[in-house]
């Protein structure tokens, strides 16, 4: 019996690390994806005013910052019964397409992308945005860093900040944009959609039509099926800022659609002590363990679930990459895995299509963006799509409008399960009779980075050591032994 | 000419200061002609073990961002130290804190059972807890121990520089590397990156007489986009708050939070906010006094939003 | 064992007023525990929140700060910015957990010996009955 370990993983938002067990013969028994941080925002935000919760919970995360800032914000209008006015509206699904292609840009170049622009098992020091710039030029590296910045110069302009912007108030946004500002915003948003059909195209060209990539796209080391989660406007079309949460099954058949504020009828949570991070699984179905299929509660909420889930893109370049993608698939909805890369590009396309939209809509400068809220506050739901999957933040005040009790389901940790079981599933297929290298052992890291995981998000929790009590399993989740120190 | 051996490393921290160091744009490319990373485990596949076999005092520059909150922290930053022969605190977490160490308002049982057992989606009937050390039926497993009292960086090691800021602003960034690379390197225990004004003197809003007859908070009111936020009584803690990051919080109508940290001479960021919020309170006799002061609904999280740990009290009594 | 823990107490008074007071305890040969370690400062409104959370921090099981009578202030108002910023430490200091009886604000004149004596009395017994502090080491203990 031996150990390997990867520690810490790499490429990613946050910590974690991956315990491999390998039997005698050298090939895996089993290898657990463990996430080792936390934080305890559900905790410390009690007794905070509860119009701060969008600039502190903005802290969960600085790669999306801005998905906890704007899903915050919607909570806050559901706390204080206040609804924002259409121009506000719109400032805040600007800002948040904006963000899209500014994340989907970072994880495609800088955190996953490099497995396939410089290779899997390329060495150590090449795997990463300067391996790719290496590769691909000099000039097509200041492409990215310029069409990344431009939209983070999107995001400050309507919300003060590059990182961690604020503007997200109940009722509406904090500041409006002028005629040269908008102006300014179209430009950017017509270079990003160009942007992203280039980077489709070079998806196309270095991975799609690279054999052994192709392989590994289509290989059933990198597939699983389970449910999948996203939200979709009155079309079913996907939407990252508004609408309804929509859950395929396995088959890509229709399990439910319902509103955000509805979410704890649909999703629990399960703990595992060797994680901090807990299991969120469908309520209706039950948790059966690290398993997949139609019987596990198990679901994935990432831009291939979401495009699963989804019956089109709203706009018109991302819905002919939609159904390119399927097509090229073999029909809905597809398990795998490293698709997500894909289906994420696919977003990036849809995101900046959006940003172009938004900023050609005369009512983007319009100066009311706030209504004041009037109600006492209680209790709210808001919910976004975060890059990585659903997020949702439920907060309770008091009628002061301190927090007495949060609630937040993020976005990566939809996935805690699913990652756990890609991870175990690409070391089973990669690792053979003993074998590791670097490069093998960063084949099995391809299965987590192809859900772009961020575990300062998922990680938003806190618990402790209560060193008294040991639990042995057995591999079906039962108990065995049950150890107790008094 | 040999580059110079950079590493970039995190605690518990939200990645904010990594997509900070993005800020730099191309001249990252440009500086990578004078430095080699050899460690940043967000953008490269750099892993503990490559940081273990450097030799004591390999890496030239360190930066680590991210309160120190649990075991693997301390340690990773133990790790670094000995590896470095610069360690710079990057980032209002690794300076003060940050927004983690609102967590020392809380202890970690209260949060374990907030988590494991409270939340309404949480389904835990056997009351499972995670531990540090698990026997699987394959192996051990193990995860760090997770601290009740948040801490900075220089609380568990030997630091010699700090940048605040949350993240720290683009331009700083660069010049910050450039600096330390370079050289000449300032005094140990230098705060960079940032002004040594308040942030007010960076403000482009119109100050007056600053007299407050009564608090508002940002939901109850549209400011006027001119006037100085304290004056309107909004609460910003540009007066007792560093400059460096050209107030653009401000821009957006919102109220500085603090996060570039305490003036040179200040002992305690969140003191020194109290004391001259209250100076200007609009009110004489004692019930006057009560009520004003009554309508700060929370100031622990307003005066110490970023800089609990690194405050004089560092933690609440529980 | 709170029979033998005996209090300390930082006092910071003001020259003109409460320092001059509790001179006059001490030449009257007034009887009242020797727990408050007394500062003088020239105005009450000297006193930064810092001080007090420095004290507190450093070992001190109670502060207490004594300035001028409103209206009586030696720098006409100094002691009522002391009051402004007194109620909102306060209130700051219960989210800390720091008993009120912990931190006072007493309005002593010069000619006031006996008040300071019996602030000195009553604030010694309560934050006996209180317990030690502690602060630092508590929050050692709690790392």
């Amino acid at each position: 019996m031996k150990t390997v370990t990867i520690n810490p993983i790499t490429r990613l938002e946050g910590h974690g690390k991956i315990s491999i067990f390998l039997n005698d013969q050298g090939n895996v028994d089993n290898a657990y994806f463990q996430v080792p941080e936390l934080r305890g925002f559900e905790k410390f935000c009690e007794g905070r005013a509860v119009e701060e919760m969008p600039d502190i919970t903005s802290r969960i995360c600085g790669v999306c910052p801005e998905a906890h800032h704007i899903a915050s914000t919607k909570a806050l209008d559901a706390v204080f019964h206040v609804e924002a006015p259409p121009a506000a509206k719109k400032l805040r699904e600007l800002l948040y397409s904006a963000f899209f292609v500014a994340d989907h840009i970072t994880h495609f170049y800088i955190l996953g992308g490099p497995d396939f622009v410089v290779g899997p098992k390329a060495p150590k020091s090449e795997r990463n945005i300067l391996g790719v710039i290496a590769k691909v030029g000099m000039d097509v590296g200041t492409s990215v860093i310029q069409h990344r910045s431009d939209a983070l110069q999107v995001i400050a302009t309507i919300g003060g900040k590059r990182i961690h912007p604020s503007c997200g108030v109940p009722g509406g946004v904090s500041k409006t944009i002028t005629e040269e500002e908008r102006t300014k915003i179209e430009t950017i948003a017509r270079s990003e959609v160009e942007f992203a059909q280039y980077t489709l195209k070079l998806f196309d060209e270095v991975v799609l039509k690279n054999q052994e990539y192709a392989g590994l796209i289509k290989s059933d080391v990198y597939s699983s099926k389970t449910y999948y989660m996203g939200t979709v406007d009155d079309q079913n079309r996907v939407n990252f800022y508004d609408g309804k949460i929509r859950v395929v099954d396995p088959e890509g058949r229709e399990f439910a659609k319902f509103q955000a504020s509805d979410y704890q009828q649909h999703i629990s949570e399960h703990v595992e002590p060797w994680t901090y991070l807990k299991f969120p699984y469908l309520t209706k179905i039950g948790w059966r363990g690290l398993v997949g299929g139609k019987d596990s509660g198990i679901y994935k909420a990432t831009p291939l679930a979401r495009l699963n889930v989804a019956e089109g893109m709203a706009t018109p370049s991302a819905e002919t990459e939609y159904k390119r993608m399927f097509e090229m698939l073999g029909g809905k909805p597809v398990h795998s895995t490293l698709a997500t890369h894909w289906a994420r590009l696919i977003e990036l396309l849809y995101a900046s299509e959006r940003m172009l939209e938004l900023s050609k809509d005369p009512d983007i400068t319009n100066t009311n963006v706030r209504n004041i809220p009037t109600h006492t506050p209680d209790e709210g739901v808001g919910a976004v799509e975060a890059p990585r999957g659903t997020l949702i933040h439920h907060y309770k005040t008091d009628p002061a409008g301190l927090v007495r009790a949060v609630n937040l389901i993020v976005a990566t940790t939809n996935n805690h399960a699913a990652i756990s079981m890609s991870i175990k599933r690409a070391a089973e297929g990669v690792i053979k009779n003993g074998e590791v290298s670097d490069g093998i052992l960063n084949m099995v890291e391809m299965a987590f980075r192809a859900y772009d995981p961020c575990y300062a998000c998922a990680t938003h929790t806190l618990p402790g050591q209560m060193p008294l009590e040991v639990k042995i399993y057995s591999k079906d989740g039962a108990v065995l032994r049950n150890i107790r120190r008094p | 000419m040999t580059k110079s051996k950079v590493a970039f490393n995190w605690a518990s921290s939200c990645g904010g200061c990594e997509i900070a160091i993005f800020e730099l744009g191309t001249k990252l490319v440009e500086l990578s002609n004078k430095i080699e990373i050899v460690f940043w485990p967000a953008i490269m596949d750099y892993k503990y073990s490559d940081l273990e076999a450097m030799p004591d005092g390999n890496i030239d520059v360190a930066f680590m961002n991210g309160a120190i909150q649990n075991s693997e922290n301390e340690h990773v930053a133990k790790l670094l130290r000995a590896k470095s022969k610069l360690l710079v605190a990057f980032g209002t977490c690794a300076y003060m804190g940050g927004i983690p160490a609102l967590a020392n308002t809380t202890t970690r049982d209260e949060i374990f059972a907030n988590s494991y057992k409270e939340t309404p989606t949480t389904v835990n009937p056997e009351k499972t807890l995670p531990q540090t050390k698990v026997q699987a039926k394959e192996g051990e497993l193990t995860i760090p121990e997770f601290y009740n009292t948040v801490k900075t960086l220089d609380q568990v090691v030997n630091v010699d520089y700090y940048v605040p800021g949350c993240p720290p602003v683009g331009e700083q960034v660069g010049k910050v590397i450039t600096q330390l690379v370079d050289g000449p390197l300032p005094p140990k225990g230098t705060v960079l990156g940032a002004s040594d004004r308040s942030l007010c003197y960076e403000c482009k809003r119109v100050r007056n007489e600053r007299r407050i007859g009564k608090i508002i908070r940002t939901h109850q009111t549209i400011p006027d986009t001119q006037k100085c936020l304290l004056e309107q009584g909004i609460i910003c803690m540009g007066p007792a708050t560093r400059g460096g990051c050209s107030a653009v919080c401000l821009d957006a109508n919102m109220p500085c939070r603090g996060c570039y940290g305490p003036l040179p001479k200040a002992i305690d960021q969140g003191g020194k906010m109290l004391s001259a919020l209250s100076s200007i309170f609009d009110a004489q006799s004692e019930e006057e006094i009560e009520k004003i002061a009554g309508e700060v609904v929370d100031p622990i999280g307003t005066f110490y939003r970023f800089s609990m740990a690194k405050s004089l009290m560092r933690r609440t009594k529980k | 064992m709170t029979e033998s823990f005996e209090p300390k107490i930082v006092g910071f008074l003001c020259r003109w007023c409460s320092y001059a007071g509790a001179d006059l305890a001490g030449t009257n040969r007034m009887k009242y525990p020797s727990n408050i370690s007394s500062i003088r400062v020239n105005c009450s409104g000297r006193i930064d929140p810092n001080l007090v959370m420095k004290a507190l921090a450093l070992g001190a099981d109670g502060v207490l700060i004594a300035g001028c009578h409103p209206g009586d202030c030696h720098y006409t108002n100094g002691n009522i910015k002391t009051l402004r910023r007194f109620k909102l430490l306060q209130k700051m200091l219960d989210q800390f957990g720091i008993e009120r009886e912990r931190v006072r604000l007493e309005w002593i004149s010069a000619a006031e010996g006996e008040k300071y004596a019996q602030v000195a009395r009553s604030m010694t017994e309560q934050v006996r009955s209180l317990g030690p502090l502690n602060w630092q080491r508590k929050v050692e203990l709690t790392a």
